[in-house]
C-alpha cells in the first residue's frame, strides 16, 4: 500500500513537471508569475538604487565615480549566469527533446546580450574617470566582450534558420560549444593579457567594501537577478504564442484573434 | 572504418584537384591579406617585425574560414552528404574524414606558404621555424571548429557571413597562443609553453569537435 501511493505520488510528481513543459500549460503559469518577478526586480531595486546612491560612502580615490560599480557588477554576473543558463535550457532541450527548453534558451539570450553589453558600457564609463580611458585590452573587458560575440552568434543562428524545431537544435549545440569554450577563452586572454601587457591596470586591489556598499551590491544583484526571470518569461509567451499561432489554444485565447 | 575513412580523404581530395581554383584561391586570398597589412601600417621593418605574427596567423584564420563553407556545402546541395548520413559507416568516421581532407588542403598548403610570407617580414630563421610548427599545431584546431560552424549554417541563409560570427570568437584561443608563440620566438625566449598549450587545444577539439559537428549534421537533417 505504502509503495503505491509512493508510486503514485512519484507519478503525480512526473505529471506535474511534464505538463508544464507543454508549452500550452506553461503560458499561462508564466502569465501568472511575471508579475510577481517584476513586483520582486522593483522591490529589490528601490532599497539597492537608494544604497547605492545616497547611503553608500563616497570612495576617497575614485569619489563618487565608483558608484556606477553597482550597476556594472550585477550586470557583469548576470551576463556570464545567464550564458550557463541559456546553455543549460539548450543541453535539456537536446538531451530530453522538449520543445519549451529551446524556447527558454532563446527568450534568455537577449537578457544576457543586454547585461553583457550593459557590463561593458558601464565599465567603459567607469573607466573613463578612474583610468583616463574608455577602453583597456585588459583580460576581463576582452573575455567580456568576446561573451558578447557569442550571445550574438546564438541569438544570429536561432534567427537565420527558419524551422524553429532545427533553430533550437542547432542552437543548443552551439551554446554546448560555446560554454565549452569560455574558461578557455577566459585563461587564454589573461595569458595574452599578462604576458604581452604587463599588469596595467588591476581590478582587484579595490579597498575592502563598506557594509552598505556590499548590501547594496547584493540587492541590485537579485533585482537583475528578478528582472531577468521576468524578462524570460515574458519573451518566452511571446515565443510560445509566435510558434503555436495555428494551434487551437491560441485561437481561443482571449486577446489573441 | 579505415577504409570507410580513407575512400572519404581520397574522394574529397579528388573532387577538389578537379576544382583547382578553390584550393589556390585560399591561398592567393591568404598571401593577400597578408601583403595588405605593409600597405595600411607602412613599411616601416621593426613595426612590421613586431606585427607579422599577428599578421600571418590573422590571415590564415580568415582565409580557413572563407574555406569552410566548402566542407558540406557542395556535398549537401547535390545530395551526396545525405547519401553519407544513410551509408552503413558511422557519421563520426564520415565527419573525421573530411575534417582531415578539409586540412589538407586548407591549412597544409597555408602552413607551407606561411615560411615565404615570413621572410617578406623579415622574421628571424628561428621565428620563421616556430610560425611554421605553431600553424602545422594550430591550423587543425581550426579545420576541426569550423567543421562545427560549417555544419550548424549548412543550407541557412546568410550562411557566410553567420558561419564568421559563429567561428571566430572560437578561434581566439589559436590566435593568442599561435602568435603568442611567434612572439616569444623573436623576443629570444622559448615558444614551447605556448606550442604545448596549442597542443593541449588541438587535443581537446579532437575529442568535442567531431561529435559537436555529428550532432549538427544530424540536426541539419532531422
Amino acid at each position: 500500500m505504502a509503495i503505491d501511493s509512493y508510486r503514485l505520488d512519484g507519478e503525480a510528481g512526473g505529471n506535474w513537471l511534464f505538463r508544464l513543459a507543454a508549452p500550452q500549460a506553461f503560458f499561462p503559469v508564466a502569465g501568472k508569475m511575471i508579475p510577481w518577478f517584476a513586483a520582486l526586480a522593483v522591490l529589490f531595486a528601490l532599497p539597492g538604487l537608494y544604497l547605492s546612491f545616497f547611503v553608500a560612502p563616497t570612495d576617497f580615490q575614485q569619489g563618487e565615480a565608483y558608484r556606477v560599480i553597482f550597476l556594472h557588477v550585477p550586470a557583469a554576473w548576470m551576463s556570464m549566469f545567464l550564458y550557463v543558463i541559456m546553455a543549460c535550457w539548450a543541453a535539456l532541450g537536446l538531451i530530453l527533446n522538449t520543445r519549451l527548453s529551446g524556447m527558454m534558451a532563446s527568450a534568455v539570450a537577449p537578457t544576457g546580450a543586454m547585461f553583457t553589453f550593459l557590463a561593458l558600457w558601464t565599465g567603459a564609463l567607469w573607466g573613463k574617470p578612474t583610468w583616463g580611458t574608455w577602453w583597456v585590452w585588459d583580460a576581463r573587458l576582452t573575455s567580456e566582450l568576446i561573451l558578447l560575440f557569442l550571445y550574438f552568434g546564438f541569438i544570429a543562428l536561432t534567427n537565420a534558420i527558419d524551422d524553429p524545431r532545427r533553430a533550437d537544435r542547432a542552437g543548443a549545440v552551439l551554446a554546448i560549444v560555446g560554454v565549452v569554450n569560455i574558461p578557455i577563452i577566459y585563461f587564454s586572454v589573461k595569458w595574452w593579457n599578462t604576458l604581452h601587457q604587463g599588469a596595467s591596470v588591476s581590478l582587484t586591489r579595490a579597498p575592502s567594501m563598506a557594509t552598505t556598499m556590499l548590501v547594496g551590491m547584493l540587492l541590485m544583484a537579485l533585482a537583475a537577478w528578478m528582472y531577468s526571470i521576468a524578462a524570460a518569461l515574458w519573451r518566452v509567451r511571446s515565443i510560445i504564442l509566435e510558434r503555436e499561432r495555428d494551434a487551437q489554444w491560441v485561437r481561443e485565447l482571449r486577446g489573441v484573434q | 572504418m579505415l577504409g570507410g575513412l580513407q575512400s572519404i580523404i581520397a574522394r574529397d581530395l579528388r573532387l577538389s584537384m578537379r576544382r583547382r581554383g578553390d584550393v589556390l584561391n585560399h591561398l592567393v586570398f591568404f598571401v593577400i591579406v597578408v601583403t595588405l597589412f605593409p600597405l595600411g601600417v607602412g613599411a616601416e621593418p621593426n613595426l612590421l617585425r613586431a606585427m607579422a605574427p599577428g599578421i600571418v596567423w590573422v590571415a590564415a584564420l580568415l582565409a580557413a574560414m572563407l574555406s569552410l563553407q566548402r566542407m558540406f556545402a557542395s556535398d549537401h546541395v547535390d545530395g551526396s552528404l545525405e547519401q553519407m548520413l544513410i551509408s552503413a559507416h558511422p557519421l563520426g568516421v564520415i565527419v573525421v574524414g573530411k575534417l582531415i581532407a578539409h586540412w589538407l588542403l586548407s591549412g597544409l598548403p597555408v602552413t607551407l606558404l606561411a615560411p615565404v610570407v615570413g621572410v617578406q617580414f623579415d622574421l628571424s630563421q628561428q621565428a620563421l621555424v616556430v610560425l611554421t610548427v605553431s600553424l602545422l599545431v594550430g591550423t587543425p584546431v581550426l579545420s576541426l571548429i569550423g567543421g562545427v560552424g560549417a555544419a550548424l549554417t549548412l543550407g541557412v541563409r546568410g550562411g557566410g557571413v553567420l558561419l564568421a560570427l559563429l567561428v571566430l570568437p572560437l578561434f581566439i584561443p589559436v590566435l593568442i597562443f599561435g602568435a603568442g608563440g611567434v612572439s616569444e620566438a623573436q623576443a629570444g625566449m622559448s615558444a614551447a609553453p605556448h606550442l604545448s598549450l596549442l597542443g593541449a587545444f588541438l587535443a581537446m577539439s579532437c575529442v568535442v569537435a567531431p561529435w559537436a559537428t555529428t550532432a549538427a549534421l544530424r540536426v541539419a537533417y532531422d
